[in-house]
């Protein structure tokens, strides 16, 4: 039942919101089975950029490809059969259990008055046991903690099965033990994954490449190792960033730090 | 604990849905029967059956042996059959209605009526009342239909905006219109003769009392067309339900199906009111009673709330023909004056809090 992994294309893609240019021709490549992480500090426009991404935001200009076809020209339903998203949302104003939020995934797949079919079941049983929230299935998904949302939300992204997984800040809110956690089960599916991250250090230790976007633009994409520079950071986010070898892992590891400028010295 | 030996999850909640509605079944058999026999004429619940029975099936002996009147015949056949099945519909049509309204716009107080349909729906109906039918050029049943289609289409024109129909803009809209409607209706009410006014508030709190079985046709092929629609597109209704967003990154083109979902609002809530009025609370709270019930998959939760609808309708039609007979009361006054307290001790009961009555 797991699809093969696809290849996503972000082709000098233009978003405008309100007669503003919120995505300005950016251009993009995730090889199948590939991690991206986007990076860029608040308002740079990687929740915009990630909207293209499922159809949410249709381009002003550009194309969005995946397995070589157009996002747009596939229609909604078969660019959901390709394209699993984790959002941001969370007006999560609705009666639904957890298990019945996981069963969501199986919407793009599903037809017709039927009820679900054991497999449509079964899947997302086995989604909510790997990300460790089976144990949840029956409660109302409105009750539920944020890490344990986050993990059904996961759940539904996973029962969706689709080659290719869009995460929007996914680690946000959740205490240091589900940030990792949830990395490595997103790791482990080996699925084309594009995700917006605000943690540089789980950018370079789960990504195989990240992209920094700076109002709207990209200003810089590749292996993590080569593109953050102490110098890009503080470009982009203005911080300091002394990067040190991880201790465990080898992996880039930043130590950030306030970025020293004439006018936070104060008086002697 | 292994995932083999761990029962299906919803294995609790999917037993409940086809119980319910085999239970609703049966009491809306029993609701028609009993509705059959009462009334002035002297009609048995066994000659009530029968009579119902001997016109669905062909050759029963009792039909021709003589032992039943041709007046109760009549009195069952022609009057209390048509006026109960009438509320069926109606409060099948409402329940419907009102659940896909507060899927659209995610918001637990939608209604039927959120549209300006009754409202739109009272002014035609009024006008017709009012100036007469010749002034109008349409029958009281017409008037009221093309005044609730056309606040429906004003609402839905008003809240769109660069092709988008936002919720919050819808419920703004149909409010905002609805309060101006009815300014026209209050206007139209208290300038006409004052024995005008008893059949404008039975209109407007709604009444199946002059149903007749070609009166039936509209709403019941509008109920139909629009639950066939619902029941394929649940899963639609169900991503609906969590967020815009959710629901486009799951393969449902939103603003398309809002757009559909609302017409198929207007047409049937439009044909409702054109025949009954604006019966009230049916649509707000059927669908929340089938929640609490069966939980929020509008694929157990619709046909549960339709024949939920349906039931209590038809009996609340029963009472308002029974509890001060010979006068009748309006069915309007009825559901509310019922239903709001049931609502209120079934929301603060234990089992509410999770079917989301927690927030």
């Amino acid at each position: 039942m797991r699809q093969e992994p696809m290849d996503l294309v972000v082709d000098d893609l233009v978003i405008e919101l309100g007669g503003r240019r919120i995505v300005d021709q950016v251009s993009l490549e995730v090889e199948p089975g590939r991690r991206l992480a986007l990076l860029g500090p608040n308002g740079s426009g990687k929740s915009t950029l990630l909207r293209g991404l499922y159809r949410l935001h249709r381009p002003a200009s550009g194309a969005v490809r995946v397995g070589g076809d157009d996002l747009w020209r596939l229609g909604a339903r078969a660019a959901a059969q390709r394209i699993a998203v984790v959002a941001q949302e969370s007006a999560a104003e609705h009666d639904l259990t957890a298990f019945q939020v996981a069963m969501l995934g199986r919407v793009p797949h599903q037809r017709g008055f039927g009820a679900d079919s054991p497999a449509d079941l079964a899947a997302a049983e086995a989604a909510l046991d790997r990300v460790g929230a089976l144990d949840l299935a029956d409660r109302p998904f409105a009750v539920l903690s944020g890490g344990e949302k986050q993990r059904v939300l996961l759940a539904r992204a996973i029962t969706q099965d689709c080659p290719v997984l869009v995460l929007d800040e996914p680690t946000n809110h959740l205490d240091v033990t589900f940030q990792l956690e949830l990395m490595q089960i997103v790791a482990d599916l080996g699925l084309t994954t594009v995700a917006a991250l605000h943690d540089l250090n789980l950018a370079a230790e789960y990504c195989d490449a990240v992209a920094v976007l700076q109002d709207g633009r990209l200003v810089a994409t590749g292996d993590p190792g080569t593109v953050l520079t102490g110098d890009l950071i503080a470009e982009v986010f203005a911080v300091r960033a002394d990067r040190i070898p991880h201790p465990a892992t080898g992996r880039p590891h930043f130590a950030l730090s306030p970025l020293k400028t004439p006018t936070t010295e104060r008086n002697p | 604990m292994t995932l083999t030996r761990k029962p299906r999850p919803t294995a609790g909640r999917a037993s409940a849905a086809p119980l319910a509605a085999l239970a609703l079944l049966a009491a809306g058999i029993g609701v028609v029967i009993v509705s059959g026999a009462t009334g002035t004429v002297d009609v048995t619940v066994a000659e009530s059956f029968k009579i119902v029975a001997g016109h669905l099936l062909p050759n029963l002996p009792w039909m021709s042996d003589g032992s039943l009147t041709p007046l109760q015949d009549q009195a069952v056949w022609q009057f209390r059959l048509p006026r109960t099945l009438l509320a069926g519909v109606a409060g099948a049509g409402l329940a419907l209605a009102g659940a896909l309204m507060q899927a659209l716009v995610r918001n637990p107080l939608a209604e039927p009526y959120l549209l300006g349909v009754s409202a739109g729906a009272g002014v035609g109906a009024v006008a017709v009342i009012t100036l007469g039918a010749a002034a109008v050029g349409l029958t009281l049943s017409g008037a009221a239909f093309a005044g609730a289609l056309g606040a429906a289409v004003a609402v839905y024109l008003l809240a769109r905006q660069g092709g988008v129909v936002a919720p919050t803009r819808l419920i703004l809209s149909g409010v905002a219109l609805g309060s101006l409607l009815s300014a026209v209706t209050s206007y139209l009410t208290i300038t006409t003769e004052a024995q005008n006014v008893f059949s404008i508030l039975f209109f407007l709190l709604g009444s199946v009392a002059a149903a007749t079985w070609t009166q039936l046709a509209v709403p019941a092929a509008a109920l139909a067309i629009v639950l066939v629609f619902a029941r394929l597109r649940s899963r639609s209704l169900n991503a609906l339900q969590v967020g815009d967003e959710t629901a486009t990154a799951l393969g449902v083109d939103v603003n398309r199906f809002r757009s559909q979902l609302l017409v198929a609002c207007a047409l049937l809530t439009g044909a409702v009111v054109a025949v009954s009025g604006g019966i009230g609370f049916v649509g707000l709270v059927v669908p929340h009673i089938s929640r609490i019930a069966v939980g929020a998959d509008h694929r157990r939760m619709l046909p549960v709330a339709v024949l939920g609808g349906a039931v209590f309708l038809m009996a609340a039609d029963l009472a308002a023909r029974t509890v001060a007979a010979p006068t009748e009361i309006p069915i309007g006054i009825v559901t509310a004056a019922v239903g709001a307290p049931f609502f209120l001790w079934l929301m603060r009961r234990g089992r509410a809090s999770g079917a989301g009555m927690h927030r």
